[in-house]
């Protein structure tokens, strides 16, 4: 897989969502990918795969590749999910969320994508002129001009 | 009718006059601190011929019920549960004039519930000044958890905010605009987009930054916003930038904070300099309007310093922990802020941690229950660079925001290219980190092993290197300092 320096546009135009934790370096091997759970699964925390082909950055709830794994030992396992999500979404981003339920956290520990579109189109910046020169702004996704589903649908590969 | 009596026996403790302090029942030794108690310690440097018993024993009066000679009124009270008891005095290692830690009791209904200015004046605002002393530091305070639980503590809170923002796992990265006066609302914009569409966060307004003749804040908040949508809008994540909502009335700053939030703001900011009571007003508003709250310690200095005169920044960072901000600069260790590593690691435990225990070497006199509330993020800010960021990560943490000013305008490549140098070194330190590498010190490797692929960052490494800074004022322009070796 070749390297994608973010600060370069993304190959076949676009731009590069730069969401989650390591979006500025080049995308993250398997073996990388193993290293990061396998820090988190050291630390107790549960393993949660998702995958959305919604990019506003105001998208929480990206969907649930199966229930978190709360009880994980072995890191493998967990990037065996990976790549069985990346196998049936391969047009969506997917991502891995490691979440620690520790008391005063109770939240996400660490969070990075691991499965990309080959093509991002980005957002359009939408303005609507309010009073004097306020503006009203609003992120519209250009992938979300199609359905669910479809969005990447010519872009996998 | 009044009538007179026969006078009080000498020696009595209510004869009128003047009897030392510690024979008006300051200076308790055989005193229990109760779970309940605020305690202080406080640095002493008696005037000569002073014995640091009255001296310890005079503070604890002055910042309780004493005045400088009997007066009856106080029979009137129960008295002794409103003294301040000192309870004990450890002498302190001086070159100098004699110096000794002196801690004191006070009893909890000396305060008025949730209010920090109450708590200011009640044990710094008399005491001073004394004659007596020659000089004084209030060091630490222990908060009991009854009284922490009167205050509001930080609008939202570390985890708030990640959720905010959506951003885990890493140390949040901002910038101050430069230079800090002088540049057009239009063109301080330019700034910030730059900056925000590089890589960074945020970015900030500094805390001098209000609404002067050169940039009124209604202009510079509209054009700060349109930088941080466009911005939003190439990258995809959320992005936001400190508006300075500080101004001479409090009425001034719900004005200019209410347009924040109207043009759809994450973040204000204000400046210490606009004082306690409107700090409090300002994070009450927060909370109520979603707005992340950040706190520049703006004026500081002039009081947190001195090793022998003044309160220390971990009762600031205290009180402004309860009083309620989300963001406080806390210094950086390796910056241009003096502060060795263990002060600073005090701090900064001050602001995140749940419970956080005496520990001498890095300044913590006392034991403190935070009893859950939220915690502040520090923020690392002045005279740092990428080539620093395994020493930032391995000294500051996690749960950080680290802002370089000069380290992402000075970038040869431009502002976006700085952004992204930045960026770049801080994810490839954190992956290195999490991967079990020890940053401290394959630090320098990492970093020239990314600068290969990325020639933002070879860039930012050519022109900084291992160069550390000496100390400015926070966030000056870069100046060449002294070149220490790198970390080994």
């Amino acid at each position: 897989m070749e390297a994608r320096n973010p600060s370069r546009p993304a190959m076949g135009g676009g731009l590069r969502i730069t969401q989650g934790t390591f979006s500025y370096l080049p995308d993250l091997s398997d073996e990388q990918i193993l290293a990061q759970i396998q820090y988190g699964v050291d630390k107790g925390w549960a393993v949660s795969i998702e995958f959305t082909d919604d990019p506003h950055p105001r998208n929480v709830y990206w969907g649930m590749w199966g229930m978190p794994m709360f009880d994980i030992r072995d890191a493998v396992a967990a990037l065996r999910e990976v790549q069985r999500c990346r196998e049936a979404f391969p047009a969506h981003y997917v991502r891995v969320s490691l979440y620690d339920p520790g008391l005063t956290r109770q939240t996400t520990a660490l969070q990075f994508i691991v499965n990309r579109p080959a093509r991002e189109p980005g957002f359009r910046l939408d303005r609507q002129e309010a009073q004097d020169r306020v503006i009203r702004y609003r992120l519209h996704p250009y992938a979300g001009e199609r359905p669910p589903g479809e969005r990447y649908r010519d872009d996998h590969g | 009718m009044f009538v007179e009596r026969e006078p009080v026996p000498q020696r009595s403790r209510w004869a009128s006059g003047v009897i030392p302090y510690k024979q008006m029942g300051y200076w308790r030794p055989d005193y229990e601190p109760e779970e309940t108690d605020v305690l202080a310690v406080f640095r002493i440097t008696p005037q000569p011929g002073v014995e640091p018993e009255e001296a310890a024993a005079a503070v604890a009066g002055e910042s309780s019920t004493a005045t400088w000679t009997v007066v009856w009124t106080d029979r009137l009270t129960a008295h002794d549960n409103y003294r301040g008891k000192a309870y004990r005095i450890d002498p302190v290692p001086s070159t100098g004039l004699p110096q000794y830690l002196a801690y004191i009791a006070y009893k909890l209904d000396l305060f008025e519930e949730g209010s920090i200015p109450n708590m200011a004046s009640s044990i710094i605002g008399n005491v001073f000044g004394f004659k007596a002393v020659r000089a004084l530091r209030l060091e630490d305070l222990r908060i009991p958890k009854e009284y922490v639980k009167t205050f509001q503590g930080p609008p939202h809170g570390i985890v708030m905010e990640r959720e905010i923002l959506n951003k885990y796992g890493r140390p949040l990265l901002g910038a101050t605009t430069k230079p800090k006066l002088g540049l057009s609302p239009r063109n301080y914009g330019r700034v910030v987009y730059e900056g925000l569409r590089g890589g960074l966060d945020f970015v900030k307004d500094d805390e001098n930054m209000n609404s002067q003749p050169f940039n009124r804040w209604r202009d510079r908040y509209l054009y700060c916003m349109e930088a941080v949508h466009r911005a939003m809008a190439e990258t995809g994540e959320v992005k936001g930038h400190y508006l300075n909502v500080t101004a001479a009335t409090m009425e001034e700053m719900y004005e200019r904070a209410e347009f924040a939030k109207e043009l759809g703001s994450v973040i204000i900011m204000i400046d210490l300099t606009a004082g306690f009571t409107a700090m409090a007003s300002m994070s009450r508003w927060a909370r109520a309007n979603g707005m992340l709250l950040h706190l520049h310690r703006a004026g500081h200095a002039t009081y947190t310093r001195q090793k022998n005169h003044g309160v220390s920044f971990r009762v600031l960072a205290k009180w402004c922990r309860l009083l309620g901000v989300d963001h406080m600069h806390a210094g950086t260790v390796v910056g241009k802020l003096e502060g060795d590593p263990a002060s600073v690691k005090g701090y900064y435990d001050t602001l995140r941690e749940d419970v956080v225990r005496r520990d001498l070497a890095c300044g913590i006199f006392f034991d403190q229950d935070w009893c859950h509330l939220p915690g502040v993020m520090p923020v690392a800010s002045g005279g740092i660079h990428a080539g620093q960021m395994h020493q930032l990560l391995h000294y500051l943490g996690e749960d950080v925001v680290l802002q370089f000013g000069g380290g992402t305008i000075g970038h040869p490549m431009g502002i976006a290219a700085g952004a992204t140098a930045n960026r770049v070194a801080l994810e490839v330190m954190i992956q290195a980190r999490n991967e079990g590498h020890e940053v401290l010190r394959e630090g320098p490797e990492i970093l020239r092993r990314a600068a290969s692929w990325s020639p933002e960052l070879r860039a930012a490494l050519d022109v900084w290197g291992d160069v550390t800074f000496e100390f400015e004022p926070t966030d000056v322009p870069d100046t060449v300092g002294v070149p220490t070796p790198v970390a080994f």
